[in-house]
């Protein structure tokens, strides 16, 4: 049995760097024969948790693997930086921030969990791991 | 004006502000620059052309939640045309949409605004 492929980037921390991610990613949907807008949630999914990486992992690069697997793709966006606790990032809501002082900003995670398939998230003080799929296209 | 804004026009009295590139923090901020200035000078009803801005983040995304909520305060209206379906979607996930009208095209929303 073939190996699935698997392309792996490793990103610096630089402004807009997450775009080159979403460019690898767009290649891997075509190949995978994915729809325009399963590709486009895969793409939008990545820069979020590219962002996420970016901007709380005290780190200063992030590891990116993607993984064709026959019935799906597998991302993997790794740091290894301080690690978060999950269970303490609020679910964001409109209504809670808009005529409040509330931050506008904390829509990562959750976009993520609404556009790909399934997320999980792997974190301790030596780094985090999120690993979220798409299914393939029915042929 | 910055590289993430196309062009500003106000015709039949609403802001048509045109994005271009991605749509990240800086863009959000260059879109809330213009509005801040249109806003001071009166105007109460802007239109967001996403024409040429098919990739978003949720940072960027977030500033026009500010926005959103100083019009609130004076009865405006903030709207949005020609979204690529993902940044659609996005909205649609951020509750933008709630608080805001989507339209097909320039002249659509230009019909309902005006």
């Amino acid at each position: 049995m073939s190996k699935d492929p698997v392309v792996e980037l490793k990103l610096p921390i630089i402004p807009d760097i997450e775009l080159s991610a979403t460019k690898t990613a767009e290649v891997i949907s075509k190949h995978m024969n994915l729809s325009e807008e399963k590709s486009a949630e895969v793409s939008m999914a990545l820069i979020e948790s590219c962002i996420n990486a970016f901007e709380h992992s005290k780190t200063k690069e992030i590891f990116i693997h993607f993984i064709v697997e026959p019935d799906k793709l597998t991302v993997k966006v790794i740091d290894k930086g301080v690690g978060f606790d999950k269970s303490k990032v609020e679910i964001p809501n409109i209504e809670n921030k808009l005529n409040s002082d509330e931050r506008k900003r904390g829509w990562g995670l959750q976009l993520v969990s609404e556009l790909m398939d399934s997320v999980e998230y792997n974190s301790d003080e030596s780094g985090t791991t999120v690993t979220m799929t798409k299914k393939r296209d029915n042929e | 004006m910055s590289d993430s804004i196309k062009n500003v026009e106000e015709k039949d009295g609403v802001i048509i502000i045109s994005t271009a590139g991605y749509f990240n923090n800086l863009a959000g901020e260059a879109v809330l620059e213009v509005f801040t200035k249109k806003m001071e000078s009166g105007s109460t009803k802007f239109l967001v052309d996403m024409n040429d801005s098919k990739v978003v983040n949720s940072i960027g995304v977030s500033i026009l939640i500010e926005i959103i909520e100083k019009l609130q305060v004076v009865n405006g209206v903030m709207a949005f045309t020609n979204l690529a379906g993902i940044v659609e979607k996005t909205f649609n996930i951020m509750g933008i949409t709630k608080y805001c009208e989507v339209y097909d095209s320039v002249d659509s929303a230009l019909e309902k605004l005006s």
